[in-house]
């Protein structure tokens, strides 16, 4: 079975739903991105990520990556968990939705990124401070 | 393969540089428990393992401390930027100073450059997998005693409680990987009814 046929298997439609309804019983063991609160918690409270500030998607982009690599790692020792895979899925598709609005504003956030001139080195370095 | 993210996985902005904590903080990017040794431990160890969990999981968690990498060296960095030639020596980083200037060193907090002797490769994925936990703890008592160090400077204390969750976080899935690794080198031995096992 392809990846995307058992990413159609998934049963998610509602992601938003899941993630109210979502009941968390060994917080020890399951990733944070899996508890309720994470969320929204930490994403930014606009729901139009059109309207977001360049400051706003970084973050958006760092919450979204870290959860997509905490599930990652989750799902690493929790294959069969259908509701680390549903929030997997919504995860990595909203980082690269809002990667894809980053870089075309902003430049390249990889070297994979093609540009009309060499953008890679107009931005500061991640370990410069700011924004990173 | 891997391919770099021109961010932080979690943001380091530290406003006021310290050299002084500095010197405590490269522990972990070049010290014997430090993100290079974790990293390099865990993405060796993963061509040894027996299952696709534990190899996974190695190579994951291995990529995930490159990052980490990157963040203490963030710190460090922004800590003795722009420090005076003073400063450096109050902090006493002048024999540092001497030999690095302010590039960031892949050693431990007393000085001890960085060495392959601080990881281990068993050829035996259980010890491997033992080692992999008891670094994980050992890194995690580690970022704690920075934390009482870096007490009065919350841009500094802020991307070191992240990074001590990490290493628990990871403990947590090392230890599904060993429960795992132990069941799949047992599952010949099927014993119904076994007083001795």
């Amino acid at each position: 079975m392809s990846v995307e046929n058992e990413n159609r298997n998934c049963n998610c439609q509602n992601n938003n739903m899941m993630m109210n309804t979502m009941n968390n019983n060994n917080v020890e063991d399951a990733p944070v991105a899996l508890n309720n609160n994470w969320m929204t918690d930490n994403m930014c409270d606009k729901c139009d990520s059109d309207n977001l500030t360049r400051e706003e998607m970084l973050k958006q982009i760092k919450c979204l990556g870290f959860a997509v690599i905490e599930l990652g790692e989750y799902l690493d020792t929790h294959p069969d968990d259908e509701k680390a895979l549903c929030l997997h899925n919504k995860y990595s598709k909203d980082y690269k939705d809002i990667t894809d609005k980053y870089q075309k504003v902003y430049g390249p956030l990889t070297i994979f990124y093609p540009c009309n001139k060499w953008r890679w080195l107009e931005e500061p370095w991640p370990w410069e401070g700011g924004m990173n | 393969m891997w391919t770099y993210n021109k961010v932080l996985e979690y943001p380091v902005n530290i406003k006021c540089k310290d050299p002084r904590l500095a010197k405590f903080i490269i522990s972990q990017y070049g010290g014997p428990d430090g993100e290079l040794a974790a990293s390099l431990r865990y993405l060796s160890q993963k061509f040894g393992m027996p299952d696709q969990t534990s190899k996974a999981i190695l190579n994951d968690i291995g990529t995930e401390e490159l990052a980490h990498l990157e963040m203490v060296g963030s710190i460090v960095h922004q800590l003795t930027k722009d420090a005076t030639i003073e400063e450096i020596e109050a902090a006493g980083l002048g024999s540092y100073y001497t030999d690095r200037g302010v590039d960031v060193y892949p050693q431990s907090a007393g000085g001890t450059p960085f060495t392959a002797a601080y990881i281990a490769c068993k050829g035996d994925p259980i010890a491997n997998l033992q080692e992999d936990l008891a670094a994980e703890q050992k890194a995690r008592a580690t970022y704690e005693k920075l934390i009482d160090l870096c007490r009065d400077n919350p841009d500094v204390l802020d991307p070191l409680k992240f990074l001590r969750q990490r290493e628990i976080v990871h403990f947590q899935r090392f230890g599904e990987a060993l429960r795992k690794v132990q069941d799949k080198l047992q599952d010949k031995n099927f014993y119904m009814n076994n007083c001795n096992k």
